[in-house]
This record gives structure tokens, C-alpha cells and sequence, in this order.
């Protein structure tokens, strides 16, 4: 452990990295899994776009197009979005309530592992016998019989990665009751920290019906068991209840935190404070709750009846009020402020319409009568990119300009970022729009070709090049950050000017042990608070003394390559439906778990007290020296 | 605060578990884990029930021909005495007798390894006198998964009781280990209530029901 400026070589950072505990180090490391597989889901959509750039298209046979459309949503959704946003969760949440760390540092680590994992697994598929085929749902009644190990790969893969998230989960709720600072009550924390509670808590509650999901279909598929086969007296529509009762919470999982991410953004550049503070938090847990209320909405052409139909549709469209609030109060934030044009600003007001028209496809597809026409059409595909990518992109690429500075200390050209903005902005519209009369017309989605002269060849011509238009707005963004890295120009402690939350009152990046003394917070946006009385620094609540530190630890990396070991025994036993089990299966099984549960029993036996940073270590730190 | 210090019954907390912060993380933490696996529970309670009775053709065993509710009683007797030993061990934690606490976690664990056998029995019983097995029918699927579920989860219990119970043998008590029993003992808890409804919507209504 030492502090930023000390210069190692790269063993000891990498070695550094596997064994971290520290929050901000664990965002990098999100951040940069997450974003390497959001390259990957990214070309992923544009081999399929490429598919469908012309009618009879052979760029990939039609098993290909399935993996390829499979492995891009389960990619984009599991491993690029989430831990993407968890990324700035961790680099941001605990620096928001003036916490030095989180409840659990260790799980957090472990958190990390277990998706990096889980996600790796996923995607070694595509080396040893083919990727998952049966799309990102996975429907029981088609992947029951999927041939190869695809959807062994999906079940097994989601449930390590799942683990972790539900850990992440877990530790940020603890976090966020436990460990914030004197005066910061629940009703003064900045709308992200707001939004990351409640997203954690959604994650709480909605990842276990996921995990027994998958785990029925690992062994329907892998142990001889019966549950989704009808023949045997199984049932497919419980794959699909478990499936949805999950799925529609993740989409606020994933797009709450966006919310929190404006939230932050537009008050900061409109330098107002935000409008209806308690309304948008109001909002956010009235969307939670009612998150779990309106699974069924994908399921309305299954046939569970008309009764069941009627009240999922009315409960999915009372989602659009408090959704419509939130939309309001950030508009009025706007209205009257002095408002600054900024990368992550333009970001913000270009997600509003962008938003809004996700919104309201939403509630079209809400009208059960109507859903039975645009079920299973492009039109689902345009509605739901609208709100991905329009909420949770947007907000994930406005966070990256954002916080950039706070989580590396430098910042990403805003030249570059306009450029960046332009092109995908234009990119976006141009792919999604036209998919909505695609669909209209009739277009099914997950198709690998089409036929020509049925009017859909300029339509999907057009979708194709906003692709390309979007994948060239990421090559500049990633030339932004190569840039901006070698330049290493450091920026001060507030680089917006105009920072309203804690983070920005201290170091970019901030030192290991976040804050000297722990503040007091005197009212909503502290910082602000601080600045317009003309302070330079936070308020402490306490005077200067020991810090508490915990120690780095290489065991939750053992913990998580222990289930990834077993993935494969579990994969490779002898009783598989697949037919191809191999001797050393079951041993290999064994094996991994005990590397797991002897990784876990060590954490358990030795003693861990953590270590203490003196008070005289502090007072050398402000004059340039190390805390080591 | 120091959680290695050494304390006598005179200054040690009323509540040891949550006195440093460490504690106080691990008791919201746990009971934060334990929402999550009610879910988790509920999700396979929701399959048992909706796949109860459904096998392929009527050679297959029903609930009803199925299940000897003496010997589950028993099984639950054993278990629910299990919970108030451990009682009983939080008890002398918070006083601050250590060797009481150790020896009403070992009666804990002996009876929770009881259960385990009978369980144990149970399934091999079902399995030779009914050819009842994990993939005879859709319906022992979800049986064998839900019970199973359970009895791994006690399985991890003991383990975990057993492993606090010799790592402190030496070390005695302090606020760095009283969360960890704590906690265990909530799991302990916890494991005891899932088996309270799987004696009721498992062995009692699929008897009667
Ligand atoms: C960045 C540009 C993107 C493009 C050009 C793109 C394009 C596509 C296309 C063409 C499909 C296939 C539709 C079909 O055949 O049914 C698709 C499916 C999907 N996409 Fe994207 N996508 C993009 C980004 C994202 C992001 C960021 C996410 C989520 C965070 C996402 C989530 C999904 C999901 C869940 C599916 C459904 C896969 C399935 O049917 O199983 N996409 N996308
Ligand atoms: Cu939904």
C-alpha cells in the first residue's frame, strides 16, 4: 500500500490491482473489464448489423448470427453495463457520503473477481465448441435442447458473475446505511448515492429468482433433471416467470444509477440546485417498487389471460409517472439556471427526448392488444436500445467525461468529446428510429436475413451505417483516453468549477484513505455549501487521527478462479445432456470448489485486524511525502 | 477501538456484536444476505409448488405415497432444538463465558449433524424403496432440489460453526471474533425457519393436502 505518486514497476501494480481492497482502485478495474467487453458487445452489433446490411446477406451463417446476437446482449447487459456503472459507484458513492471506504472492502474485491470470472468463462465459449445460441433470454424451451455447451457456458458463466453482482449489492446497501458521514442524513445524499441504494437493493431481490434460474437449467441440462422438460412433467413457462421476475428489475438496476448520473450532471452545470430534491427521491423508490410489479409485460403473448394481462399492463403504466416527475424536475433544473456547455452536459440534454421516446414506445408495448402486433418484431429491438442506449450509454459516457478526473486526475479532451458526442448522438438515432417501422412492418427480430423486395432493405441499410457512425465515435473516445493519458495533465481537486458533492472537495484522484478527517455535512450539496462561504476545504467532524486501514488480500482472486475451475468439471461431467462427459469431470468439480471453499476457510482462520496510517504519516502526507 | 483487547465480564458490552464498526457492518450486512437468500428460498419454494405431483405417467410416486412423517417430525424436532442451544450459546457470549458458549455450540453442531444423517437416510430411503430420484420426474427434481438446497445450507453451517469453534478455542473471546458468532448463529436461525416451511408446504400438506 502507498499512496499515488510513488512510481513501481509493473509486477508490483499488477500485483497491486489483484490484491486491492481500496474502492478506487476496484472502479478502475471495472471500468476497464467493463469497457473491454463493451468493445466486444460493440463489434459483436456490428457483425450483426453487417448481416443485415442487405437482403440474403452471407457475411455469417445463420448459427453464427444467433451466437453473435446472443452473446452481444448477454455481453452489453451482464458484463458491460453493469460493471460499468458499478465502476463509478465505486470510484464515487463512498467519497459522496464522506465514507473512507466501503462496508466490506474485502467482498468488494471479491465482487470484482467473481464477475471478471464469470465473465471470462462466458466468453471462452467462442474457442471450445460455440457461444450460447438461444438469445440473451434463453428461453427453457429452446435452449433445453441447444446443441454443444453454449448455454452451459451462459448458466454457469451467469451464475459466477451473478454472485458477484449480488455481493456488490449487498456491500453498497451496507455501505450506504452504515458509513456515512456525521449530518449526512438519508435526506441530504446526492441523488446518485440515492440511486445506487436503491438499484442495489433491486439487486438484492431480484438476482437470487435469477440464480435459481439458471441453476434449474444447469441442471436440467448438465445433472439429468426435469424441470422445464414437459415429457418428464416439467413446466417451460417457470424459466420464463424467473427470467422476467429478474429481468425487468435489471433494467432499473441499470438505468437508476444513469438517473442518479444526470441528476448529478445537470444540477452541477446548470449551477442550481436540483429541482424537487425529494420528489426525485420519491421517484426513484416509487420505480423500484413497481419494478417488480410488471415482469409479466413480456409475457403477454405466453397466454396466462386476459385478467393477468390487464393488470400487468396497467401496473407497467403507472412506471411512466414517476419516471414523467423525474423527467420534469430535470427539465426545471435547467429552467432559469446559468447553465454551461460541457461533454457530460450535452450528454445529459441529448438523454431527455432521447429518453423520453424509449418512454413512450414503453408504454405502447404496455397496451397488451398492441404488444400482441409488436412482440418479438424490430419495434422491441428499437424501444429497448432507446432506453439502453439512450439512458444507460448516455449516462455511462457522460459519467466517463464526468468523472474522469476524479478517478485519474487528468481530463478527456472536451474537443475530442464533442466529436464523440456528435457522431453517436446522430449514429444512435440513425440505427434505433427507423427499427420502429421496421418492425411496424413487419421485420422480426433475431433474424439473420431478410428477403428482398419486401421494403425493408433501405430501412435496414440505413440502421447499419448509424452502427458504423457509432463505432467510429468509440474509436474517438478511445483515442481521447489514449491521448489524454500520455499528456498526464494533472487537474486540481474541483476541475468543473462547479462541483456541488463531496468528491470534488478533495484530491483528483483522491488519496488512498479519501478523507483526512471526516467531514460534516452541513446540508444537501456540501461542497457548494462550503464554497459559498468561501471555504477552501470541509468542515471535519473529527480532529486528526489514526486512520484504519484494511489490508489487501490476493483471497477473493483464489475464491472466484475456484468456481471458474469448477464451471468446467460441472460442464464436463459424465452425466451431461450433451453426451460428451469426460472422467475427469467430477474430479475437476471437486477440485475447483475446494480451492473455493480452502480460499474461504483461510479468509476465515488467520487473523485480519487491518493496519493504522499515524497521525504524524498524515501531517507528512500535506507536504508532499508518502503515506506508505 | 481495539478489538484484539482482553476483557473481563465486568467490562465486557451488553451487546459485543455491534460495538465496532466491523461488528456493526456485519450484523446489517448479514441480515442484508439473509433477505436475499429468503428470495432465493421463496424462487424454489414457487418451482416445488407449481411442479408438485407432476411426473410423467402414474408409476411414478406421489407427495402422499412418499413421505413418513414420523421421521421428519423427528428431523424437525432436532433441528428447532438445535436453534435454542445456539440461543443459549449467544446467551453466555454476551456474558462473557466463553467456555459455556463453546460447549452449547458444540451441542448446536451435534444436533445439527443429527439432522443431517436422518436427512441423509431419508433421501437413500426414497431412493431405494421408490427409484425416487433427483431425475425420475419433474417432481422429484424440484423436491430433491428444494430439501437438498436446505441440507447443503445446513451442511455449510456446520462447518462454519465448527470452524469458529477451533479457531478461538485458544484465542478465547473478543469484539473481533463475537460478530463472526454471531452471525452464524443468525444463519443458524435463518436455516431452522426454511425448515419450518418445508415441514408445512412440503411433508404436512403434501400428506393432507
Ligand atoms: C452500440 C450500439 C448497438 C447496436 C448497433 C446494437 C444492435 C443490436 C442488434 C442489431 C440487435 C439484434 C436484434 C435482433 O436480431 O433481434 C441487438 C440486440 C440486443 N441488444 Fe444491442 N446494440 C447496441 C448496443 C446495445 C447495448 C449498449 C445494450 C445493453 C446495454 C444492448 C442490448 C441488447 C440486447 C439485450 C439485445 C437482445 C439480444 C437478444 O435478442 O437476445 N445493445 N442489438
Ligand atoms: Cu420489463
Amino acid at each position: 500500500m502507498s499512496s499515488v505518486a510513488v512510481k513501481k514497476g509493473l509486477g508490483a501494480s499488477v500485483w497491486e490491482y489483484l490484491t486491492t481492497v481500496d474502492h478506487k482502485k476496484i472502479a478502475h478495474l471495472y471500468l476497464g473489464t467493463g469497457g473491454f467487453f463493451f468493445l466486444l458487445g460493440g463489434i459483436e452489433a456490428l457483425f450483426i448489423r453487417i448481416q443485415l446490411m442487405k437482403p440474403n446477406n452471407n457475411f455469417v451463417n445463420e448459427q453464427l448470427f444467433n451466437e453473435i446476437m446472443t452473446m452481444h446482449g448477454t455481453t452489453m447487459i451482464f458484463l458491460a453495463a453493469m460493471p460499468i456503472l458499478f465502476a463509478f459507484m465505486n470510484a464515487v458513492v463512498p467519497i459522496q457520503i464522506g465514507a473512507r471506504d466501503v462496508a466490506f472492502p474485502f467482498l468488494n474485491a471479491l465482487g470484482f473477481w467473481l464477475f471478471f470470472f464469470g465473465g471470462m468463462f462466458l466468453n471462452l465459449s467462442w474457442f471450445l465448441g460455440g457461444a450460447p445460441d438461444a438469445g440473451w433470454t434463453s428461453y427453457a424451451s429452446l435452449s433445453l435442447r441447444s446443441e454443444g455447451h453454449g448455454i452451459d457456458f451462459y448458466t454457469l458463466g451467469l451464475q459466477i458473475s451473478g454472485f458477484g453482482t449480488l455481493i456488490s449489492g449487498i456491500n453498497f446497501l451496507a455501505t450506504i446505511i452504515n458509513m456515512r458521514a456525521p449530518g449526512m442524513s438519508f435526506m441530504r445524499m446526492p441523488l446518485f448515492t440515492w440511486t445506487t441504494f436503491i438499484a442495489s437493493a433491486l439487486i438484492l431481490l431480484a438476482f437470487p429468482p435469477l440464480t435459481i434460474g439458471v441453476f434449474l437449467l444447469m441442471f436440467d441440462r448438465l445433472f439429468g433433471s426435469n424441470f422445464f422438460d414437459v415429457t418428464m412433467g416439467g413446466n417451460t413457462i417457470i424459466w420464463e416467470h424467473f427470467f422476467w421476475i429478474f429481468g425487468h428489475p435489471e433494467v432499473y438496476i441499470l438505468v437508476l444509477p444513469a438517473f442518479g448520473i444526470f441528476s448529478e450532471i445537470i444540477p452541477t452545470f446548470s449551477r442550481k440546485r436540483l429541482f424537487g430534491y425529494s420528489s426525485m427521491v420519491f421517484a426513484t423508490v416509487l420505480i423500484g417498487f413497481l419494478g417488480f410489479m410488471v415482469w409479466a409485460h413480456h409475457m403477454f403473448t405466453t397466454g396466462l389471460g386476459n385478467v393477468a394481462n390487464a393488470i400487468f399492463a396497467i401496473a407497467t403504466m403507472a412506471i411512466a409517472v414517476p419516471t414523467g416527475i423525474k423527467i420534469f424536475n430535470w427539465l426545471l433544473t435547467m429552467w432559469g439556471g446559468s447553465i454551461k456547455i460541457t461533454v457530460p452536459m450535452l450528454y445529459a440534454l441529448g438523454f431527455i427526448p432521447s429518453f423520453v421516446i424509449g418512454g413512450v414506445t414503453g408504454v405502447m408495448q404496455a397496451v397488451a392488444p398492441l404488444d400482441y402486433q409488436l412482440h418479438d418484431t424490430y419495434f422491441i429491438v428499437a424501444h429497448f436500445h432507446y432506453v439502453i442506449i439512450g439512458g444507460v450509454v448516455f449516462g455511462i459516457l457522460a459519467a466517463t467525461h464526468f468523472y474522469w478526473p476524479k478517478m485519474f486526475g487528468t481530463k478527456l479532451s472536451e474537443k475530442m468529446g464533442y466529436v464523440t458526442f456528435t457522431l453517436f448522438f446522430i449514429g444512435f438515432h440513425c440505427t434505433f428510429f427507423i427499427q420502429h417501422f421496421l418492425g411496424l412492418m413487419g421485420m422480426p427480430r433475431r433474424v439473420a436475413t431478410f428477403l428482398p423486395g419486401q421494403g425493408l432493405e433501405l430501412g435496414n441499410l440505413i440502421s447499419s451505417i448509424g452502427a458504423m457512425l457509432m463505432a467510429v465515435a468509440v474509436i474517438i473516445l478511445l483515442f481521447n483516453v489514449v491521448i489524454t493519458s500520455i499528456r498526464n495533465k494533472k487537474v486540481g481537486a474541483d476541475p468543473w468549477e462547479d462541483g456541488r458533492t463531496m468528491e470534488w472537495a478533495i484530491a483528483s484522484p483522491p488519496p488512498f484513505y479519501n478523507f483526512k478527517q471526516t467531514p460534516l455535512v452541513r446540508g444537501l450539496d456540501t461542497w457548494w455549501l462550503e464554497k459559498m462561504e468561501g471555504k477552501k476545504e470541509l468542515t471535519p467532524a473529527e480532529p486528526l487521527g489514526d486512520i484504519h486501514m484494511p489490508n489487501n488480500s490476493i483471497i477473493p482472486f483464489f475464491i472466484s478462479l475456484g468456481l471458474f475451475v469448477a464451471a468446467f468439471g460441472a460442464m464436463y461431467n459424465p452425466l451431461n445432456s450433451v453426451g460428451d462427459g469426460k472422467s475427469w469431470g467430477l474430479p475437476v468439480l471437486i477440485i475447483g470448489l475446494g480451492i473455493t471453499f480452502g480460499s474461504m476457510l483461510i479468509r476465515s482462520l488467520r487473523d485480519d485486524f487491518g493496519y493504522h496510517i499515524h497521525k504524524e504519516d498524515l501531517l507528512e502526507d500535506d507536504k508532499g511525502g508518502k503515506v506508505g | 477501538m481495539n478489538a484484539e483487547e482482553r476483557y473481563t465480564p465486568l467490562n465486557w458490552p451488553d451487546h459485543p456484536e455491534t460495538q465496532t464498526l466491523e461488528g456493526k457492518n456485519k450484523f446489517l450486512g448479514f441480515w442484508l444476505f439473509l433477505a436475499g437468500e429468503t428470495v432465493l428460498f421463496a424462487s424454489l419454494f414457487a418451482t416445488y409448488l407449481a411442479l408438485k405431483d407432476s411426473v410423467p405417467d402414474s408409476s411414478h410416486p406421489l407427495a402422499k405415497d412418499l413421505f413418513n412423517l414420523p421421521l421428519v417430525f423427528a428431523m424437525t424436532m432436532i433441528l428447532l432444538t438445535s436453534s435454542i442451544t445456539s440461543v443459549y450459546a449467544i446467551y453466555h457470549m454476551r456474558n462473557y463465558h466463553f467456555k459455556k458458549m463453546q460447549a452449547w455450540f458444540v451441542i448446536t453442531v451435534l444436533l445439527g449433524a443429527g439432522f443431517l444423517a436422518l436427512e441423509i437416510y431419508e433421501f437413500t430411503h426414497y431412493v431405494h424403496e421408490y427409484h425416487f430420484t433427483f431425475g425420475s420426474s419433474a417432481f422429484s427434481s424440484a423436491y430433491y432440489t428444494l430439501v437438498g438446497t436446505h441440507g447443503a445450507h445446513v451442511t455449510f453451517g456446520l462447518c462454519w460453526i465448527i470452524a469458529l469453534l477451533v479457531r478461538n478455542a485458544k484465542r478465547g473471546l473478543n469484539l473481533y471474533n463475537a460478530p463472526k458468532y454471531y452471525v452464524a448463529s443468525l444463519y443458524w436461525h435463518f436455516i431452522d425457519v426454511v425448515w419450518v416451511f418445508i415441514f408445512t408446504v412440503v411433508y404436512l400438506i403434501g400428506k393432507v393436502g
